[in-house]
């Protein structure tokens, strides 16, 4: 097969379309490079719908923990704490194990026989779950809430380290409430919070790279990234040529996401005089 | 374990339980929870001494050095740490082994690499085919903590480096001042003074060291994970005492409630170790901590 007819076989093999069956015997390194890339496909799925949903959650998350009402700040601790402190894999296990205990209750009831109301119900659970044991949906809801922990904490960060004079001449101009949260709290919050949110983006897709190695299965050898390269290793004994792939992969994804966050850091900062713009400068300082 | 456990048929409730978390198989996993402290313990230090050489190696003034110290860090940090588990594991093996095969059998006349199949000599095979079982574990253990202390070795130089530039420069030039050459500046007065610095780095690190050791289990380190799947997967009264069907569900749940626990005693203990070390440092924290005395 000429590179080509690869690229159009693999290219979207991860999804299920295109040729069935893996390549066999002597892989080309166009082969690697097309079914690695196809598997990338998932990542940047998860990764983008992850931080897209997880950043409400976040600032959610943020200001119940600032709140001085226990009722909002607990929960807010419990949530942080619990996804903070414990490893992402173990979530993942956790929540597969759960998914698929909630899909098996109806187990041993027979669908096509007359069915009580307590049955009934069983068989509804376990049909609405039925989806959640699959990795587009299930390991989408832990990294979800993983990256809403960790973005909650930082953006807490943030807003305790709001200059006291912001907050001052908002009170001064009238501003209250929602108002004042629009328009002063939450911009700065973001600016402040901005370079180790960058950061947590880019371990969030590289968190990603978990998801087929933990309960999550790959149907139909429909996998991501990280799934095809260790496929290739496995079979050719070689790792010196599949995750080099994959690191050349990532590092370009990080280099689009720092460009993507570098953009928006330069808009938040706009109003800034030149000197005290915080500089895109990446830091990788602070880890997960 | 216990003496009515002999016919698991009889027991009820609690005394069951008892005897079923007192199983052989239970054993080895609470077993293991000791191989996952023996791997942090050894770990750290051992990261923290690379994560040394390569923050010296990337203040150096020799280029290559410091090529190797920022090219390590900055390539480590850039990919997922899950791939270079894979990844190190493997090529470490085959690494020794190429090595060994070099030295012990010179007159090996077949290429290695052969197509799919990496082929060295029986002698160089690690570990040897014939040694104990014993052996193989313990080799898969150091290949794994050998692979932990390349990974966070770069995080810890990254951390040490951003420490190093910490310290006022003010202090190296005194030391100069003094006479002191740059090795003497660099072992008195630069290295004692970086912890301060280091500290909140290095805490965050252990953090994420505890939080990374479940991933032994993909590098063939019979852990927790690997116990938990085992010991949780449907067991049926043909093979066990103790028939149940899937407990996935408790046994992750146990793990989630050990890590919780473990991040949070570290978080106190090096809560703790911060305060102490930051009396009396010119710092704002030290400062904040002289207010609250006086």
């Amino acid at each position: 097969m000429s590179c080509v007819e690869t690229i159009q076989a693999y290219a979207f093999r991860s999804l299920g379309f295109g040729e069935r069956l893996l390549p066999k015997g002597e892989y080309t390194l166009c082969e690697h490079f097309t079914l690695i890339g196809s598997g990338m496909i998932w990542n940047v799925y998860f990764g983008i719908v992850a931080l897209l949903t997880g950043f409400f959650l976040a600032v959610a998350l943020a200001v119940g923990k600032s709140s001085p009402n226990p009722m909002w700040r607990k929960p807010a601790e419990w949530f942080i704490f619990i996804f903070r402190g414990s490893p992402l894999f173990i979530q993942f296990f956790f929540a597969y194990a759960c998914f698929l205990s909630l899909k098996s209750v109806s187990k041993g009831i027979d669908p096509s026989a007359p069915l009580t109301p307590g049955e009934a119900m069983l068989v509804q659970i376990s049909s609405f779950f039925d989806p959640f044991t699959s990795a587009w949906l299930g390991a989408l809801i832990v990294l979800f809430c993983n990256t809403a922990a960790y973005s909650g904490e930082i953006f807490y960060g943030a807003l305790l380290s709001i200059p006291k004079g912001d907050i001052e001449a908002a009170d001064a101009y009238g501003m209250t409430g929602w108002t004042r949260f629009r328009r002063i709290t939450f911009p700065t919050m973001m600016r402040l919070a901005w370079p180790a949110y960058t950061n947590e983006a880019i371990f969030l897709f590289h968190a990603t790279t978990l998801v087929f190695f933990s309960g999550f299965p790959a149907w139909r050898q429909k996998g991501d990234a990280l799934y095809y390269a260790s496929y290739f290793a496995d079979k050719t004994f070689n790792p010196f040529v599949p995750y080099p792939i994959l690191a050349f992969y990532f590092i370009l994804l990080t280099l689009v996401i720092i460009s993507i966050f570098g953009f928006v850091n330069r808009r938040l900062n706009k109003h800034l005089p030149q000197e005290r713009r915080s500089k895109p400068k990446l830091k990788l300082n602070l880890i997960r | 374990m216990f003496s009515y456990c002999t016919d698991p048929s009889t027991l009820e409730g609690l005394s069951w339980l008892s005897c079923y978390l007192t199983t052989g198989k239970h054993l080895n996993l609470y077993i293991s929870v000791f191989v996952v402290l023996t791997l942090l313990a050894i770990t750290a230090p051992v990261a923290l001494m690379f994560g040394f050489g390569a923050a010296s190696a990337a203040r150096s003034k020799f280029l290559p050095l410091r090529w190797f110290g920022k090219g390590y860090t900055s390539i480590v940090r850039g990919v997922p740490d899950i791939a270079f588990f894979l990844f190190f594991v493997i090529a470490l093996d085959q690494a020794f082994e190429w090595m060994r095969h070099k030295v012990k059998c010179p007159d090996w006349d077949q290429p290695i690499r052969q197509g799919i199949d990496f082929v060295v000599c029986d002698a160089a095979k690690l570990p040897l085919s014939t040694s104990p079982q014993w052996v193989h574990e313990t080799y898969g253990f150091f290949l794994a903590v050998l692979t932990f202390s390349i990974v966070f070795g770069a995080f810890a130089a990254n951390v040490l480096f951003g420490a190093m530039r910490a310290v006022p420069r003010g202090q190296i030039e005194t030391a100069e001042a003094y006479g002191m050459t740059s090795r003497q500046a660099f072992w008195r007065i630069l290295v004692p003074q970086m912890w301060v610095y280091a500290l909140p780095g290095l805490s965050n690190l252990w953090m994420v060291l505890i939080k990374s050791t479940p991933l032994l289990f993909l590098l063939g380190v019979e852990d927790i994970v690997y116990w938990a799947r085992e010991l949780g997967g449907t067991k049926t009264a043909r093979f066990t005492d103790y028939p149940h069907p899937n407990w996935h569900v408790w046994y992750f749940a146990a793990l989630l409630v050990f890590y919780l626990c473990f991040t949070k005693v570290s978080e106190v203990v090096l809560d703790r170790i911060m305060t102490r070390l930051t009396k009396g440092q010119a710092t704002a924290a030290g400062e904040a901590q002289r207010k609250a005395a006086a």
